[in-house]
């Protein structure tokens, strides 16, 4: 249920960037969110949902990009990929992971007007 | 401007995103006498093709005017009547304002950790060692408080915030040792942020150079997204939960610097593999430092408490350094004004 307090925040980023841009609307909002990231996606469009309603980005369209996860494995010296933490390198079955790519929770975009 | 329905206008190209197209239907006389009406949908840009190489007239329904390729890869274009543009422009809005994309860019948690933040500065200007104690409800961390409090009674001054859904019993618990705390409760909310640690340390107002002990609501999940401003999260897991935790909730193991494995007292009665947690959260956390601990009997006390000590140490010598360094700052300055005088 922390998806509750990561719809207010995305709100805020996308009010505060309405209100910059002079809008009186916004119709979609362009999120990033990695797949190591700690978010539920489905309940986050839902929470999205309910803390929009009455603000400038109510029934804003919620498009979501996924970046897959990306981790450096030491033994290895090199970039991997890493579906979950926890999992090993699919190359050496090492642990010694250190996540690169794949933990982002961003607002990149919205589209006002 | 489209000038089939007349929405819009040539500002609809912002930042290069073109907007929303629509879809309608012409229809079509041909010179051989039949007419046929065809869908298609179109951008604002307002080029489209048509997949049919003949000759016709455009004797369109709604005297729509626009541009068409024919299959000989020629062009023509044709306005439409004014009643048309009424009709229509009444259906579709024209002069609506034009949408545009702006770029954002700014993590979601951002306000929060902006907040954490401010927290940590306030915190190492004060050379207090902050814990934020994450676990399952019921891993024993409240008890774990209390005697940790107790037994470093005389060496070290400690205080608590509490956080809960509802009641203030564990703070009451903690005020019990004659510990500072302030609880905070939740209500439907499952975790603690940061704006709700800085308003319970305008409350609590830790003593410097003191221990902060932040006990978060018993969830393995959300506390591990919301940076509080401490130094270090630390996860506690007690022998009578599944040694697998660590690999069922990783985003909290990842997060943590330390990891307490309670009530090791118990370890006779149950069915916990302390090797195999360890393996696992180590998994998530390479290099998480662990401790086997038990509240009641008081094993493996004195690491734990001489690990609380050394970070108090090192957070009251980080912010002596600080002032150290702004005396002389302020000394050299001094100095240089001195001589400019």
């Amino acid at each position: 249920m922390h998806e509750m307090s990561l719809a207010e925040g995305m709100l805020q980023l996308v009010e505060d960037g309405a209100r910059r841009n002079a809008a009186t609307g916004v119709k979609a909002v362009w999120l990033e969110i990695g797949a190591l990231s700690q978010v539920e996606v489905d309940a986050l469009r839902f929470c999205f949902d309910a803390v929009t309603r009455g603000s400038i980005a109510e029934g804003a369209r919620l498009e979501i990009v996924t970046q897959p996860g990306r981790a450096w494995c030491m033994p290895c010296g090199t970039q991997v990929p890493l579906a979950q933490r926890g999992d090993a390198c699919p190359r050496c079955g090492s642990h010694q992971l250190q996540v690169v790519q794949g933990d982002e929770m961003r607002v990149t975009e919205i589209e006002v007007v | 401007m489209c000038v089939t329905c007349g929405c819009g206008s040539d500002q609809n190209h912002v930042e290069g995103e073109a907007l929303q197209g629509h879809e309608h239907s012409h229809e079509h006389s041909h010179a051989d006498g039949t007419a046929h009406a065809h869908p298609h949908d179109h951008d604002h840009g307002h080029e489209h093709e048509h997949g049919h190489a003949h000759d016709h007239d455009h004797g369109h329904g709604a005297d729509a005017g626009h541009r068409h390729r024919h299959g000989d890869g020629g062009w023509h274009e044709h306005d439409r009547g004014e009643a048309a543009a009424a009709a229509l422009g009444a259906a579709h809005a024209p002069g609506l304002p034009p949408s545009r994309r702006v770029q954002i860019e700014q993590d979601i948690l951002a306000k929060n950790d902006a907040i954490a933040a401010a927290n940590r500065q306030r915190l190492a200007d004060q050379g207090i060692f902050a814990l934020n104690l994450v676990s399952s409800p019921g891993s024993g961390k409240t008890t774990l408080l209390v005697k940790t409090i107790e037994a470093l009674r005389g060496r070290l001054q400690a205080a608590v915030i509490e956080g809960d859904q509802q009641t203030s019993r564990d703070a009451d618990r903690i005020r019990a040792t004659g510990a500072p705390a302030v609880q905070i409760n939740t209500g439907k909310g499952c975790h603690l942020d940061a704006d709700m640690v800085r308003r319970a340390l305008d409350q609590l107002a830790p003593a410097d150079g003191s221990l902060l002990l932040v006990e978060n609501v018993g969830n393995l999940v959300c506390p591990a997204a919301f940076d509080l401003g401490e130094a270090h999260k630390v996860v506690i897991l007690s022998v009578t939960e599944g040694e697998d935790k660590p690999l069922k909730y990783p985003d909290m193991f990842h997060a943590a610097d330390l990891l307490l494995i309670n009530k090791t007292d118990l370890l006779p009665y149950v069915d916990f593999d302390v090797d195999a947690a360890i393996a696992y959260a180590r998994r998530v956390r390479p290099g998480i430092e662990v401790m086997r601990v038990s509240a009641t009997s008081g094993d493996g006390f004195e690491a734990w408490l001489a690990w609380l000590v050394r970070g108090v140490a090192a957070a009251r010598a980080r912010r002596d350094a600080s002032v150290e360094a702004l005396r002389r700052r302020v000394a050299e300055l001094e100095a240089a004004l001195g001589r400019g005088a």
